[in-house]
């Protein structure tokens, strides 16, 4: 089973988002790493663009598949991790912390109310895994 | 109901994500197929291709038989022990299968095929069988282990002590029995090691002896991408019944020597080798950022296009590679399509990729001239 943290915010296509003081960390969730698998290669915003809720914000390869990377709010990019793009394995050891994508400069603070919580995450996840 | 090998419950011990491998609940990886990948690079890893099928030919014909089904000549193989790698051919020269014939002894001959086929080789081996004195009988109760890197045959030979010696000494495509054992110095991964087919009540305690030298179980993600960078075919994603060996970087393995041997598919090859081979398999490598995919297009400045058979990622050289089949002759600049509207240079380079550890592919063009020169 994979991890969930309960402080986290997710969205259906599977990034996670961490509050910190006016700034959104974001990632892709465990669930979603383990699925891609191996990770090779992320192509990640530039800092200073301007991304919109839903849109596109990047993309991670993996040995399996690539997928596309969506904003799940709306805000300016404030930093990236350039580390993943030496060391994408990051993002399979340490999802949620070490394997972090990128911060945003959130524009609306009511956009964070339409995320998923935890709960309604997991049973996203269980969903999936029934099928 | 899929099933299962004789180890799959140390699979699950050892963490494997299994996956649906042609009706095989098979491991896909044991949590990163990059490290296994590099582990079998640089130490040893062990497959279970418990999985794949052995048919056991035996009989006054079994020479006579095997010289008529193969593309390659089992008359190559003089002394019981040598083994050889082969297509099975259908007349019009499509590749049904690869394998590997084993000459165990006189009158006995073993081949090792792919799952994905099964069905359809072991009808065919046995519709062939008209007229000759042969009999054809699956292997039942085996257990098929692949352990393979630098210190593969080290790590054997330490669990098997009673023919250590036997072991080192085999040459690569020879193999030797022991205690209803056949261990063989054949490979899929471009490495060093050793195949191992055993009683599938053995398969348990020489999996955990390996494991405890610190062998390292591999799934079949690692086995595709070292397969990959090793330069050998997958069957039927690389090469099925539509395309011939000469069109698959397999012309190697047709003996045309002697010419009076009669083969299935024989006919058919010398017209499209006469007429011209229309089309090339040839490696590819992608120098930008990316991962090539079975499936996606290659196009030519002149207009031709072809079509990647395999696609990955190249652990060892950081890259994206593959194997596409193009049209011939030749152009050097060609693209790859990795996305709708997103085309890339590709490289065409002839295989393998990496050998032994070390990255060994070169530009095609090369390969061209000299093909060239020895006309």
């Amino acid at each position: 089973m994979s991890k969930i943290p309960n402080e986290l915010k997710y969205t259906a296509s599977h990034e996670w988002l961490r509050e910190d003081d006016g700034t959104v960390t974001i990632g892709i969730t465990d669930n979603a790493q383990s699925l891609l698998g191996d990770l090779v290669f992320v192509d990640l915003p530039e800092v200073g663009a301007q991304l919109t809720a839903g849109g596109d914000a990047g993309v991670v390869e993996s040995v399996k598949a690539a997928s596309d990377i969506y904003s799940p709010v709306t805000g300016e990019v404030v930093e990236v991790n350039e580390a993943l793009n030496d060391s994408p394995e990051q993002i399979n050891r340490d999802p949620y912390g070490e394997g972090w994508l990128f911060r945003l400069k959130l524009s609306d603070n009511t956009e964070l109310d339409k995320l998923l919580d935890a709960k309604a995450y997991t049973a996203q996840v269980e969903e999936g895994e029934s099928h | 109901m899929l099933q299962k090998t004789p180890l799959y419950q140390q699979h699950i011990a050892a963490g494997a994500k299994c996956v649906d491998f042609f009706g095989w609940e098979m491991p896909l990886h044991y949590g990163s197929q990059l490290e296994e990948h590099h582990f079998v690079r640089r130490d040893a890893g062990v497959f279970d291709v418990s999985h794949m099928t052995g048919v056991d030919i035996t009989g006054a014909d079994a020479e006579d038989y095997l010289r008529f089904i193969l593309a390659n000549d089992v008359g190559r193989l003089r002394t019981p022990g040598r083994a050889l790698y082969s297509c099975l051919l259908t007349e019009a020269g499509g590749i049904l299968d690869d394998l590997i014939v084993y000459y165990l002894a006189p009158e006995h001959y073993r081949i090792i095929f792919n799952s994905a086929t099964r069905l359809r080789v072991l009808a065919w081996v046995k519709l062939q069988k008209k007229g000759f004195d042969v009999t054809t009988k699956a292997c039942e109760g085996q257990a098929i282990l692949a352990v393979q890197g630098p210190q593969a045959i080290a790590k054997v030979t330490q669990i098997l002590p009673d023919c250590a010696e036997q072991i080192n000494a085999l040459r690569p495509f020879h193999s030797l029995q022991h205690n209803n054992w056949l261990i063989a110095r054949t490979g899929y991964t471009g490495e060093d090691g050793v195949e191992i087919m055993l009683p599938a009540s053995d398969a348990a305690d020489f999996w955990e002896a390996l494991l405890s030298k610190g062998v390292k179980p591999c799934g079949l993600g690692a086995r595709d991408t070292l397969r990959l960078e090793a330069g050998l075919n997958l069957s039927g994603t690389d090469m099925d019944e539509n395309t011939t060996p000469l069109e698959s970087n397999l012309a190697w393995t047709i003996a045309w020597q002697p010419e009076d041997r009669e083969f299935i598919g024989r006919w058919a090859l010398q017209t499209e080798r006469e007429g011209g081979v229309k089309k090339k398999l040839v490696g590819i490598l992608l120098d930008g950022k990316g991962v090539l995919r079975d499936g996606q297009k290659i196009f030519f400045a002149d207009g031709d296009e072809g079509e990647i058979t395999s696609g990955g990622f190249s652990p060892t050289l950081g890259k994206g590679i593959g194997f596409a089949r193009v049209p011939l002759p030749l152009s050097q600049a060609c693209e790859v399509e990795l996305r709708a509207g997103r085309r890339q240079a590709v490289q065409l380079v002839k295989v393998p990729f990496v050998r032994n550890g070390q990255t060994v592919f070169e530009p095609l063009v090369m390969q061209l001239k000299e093909d060239e020169e020895k006309k």
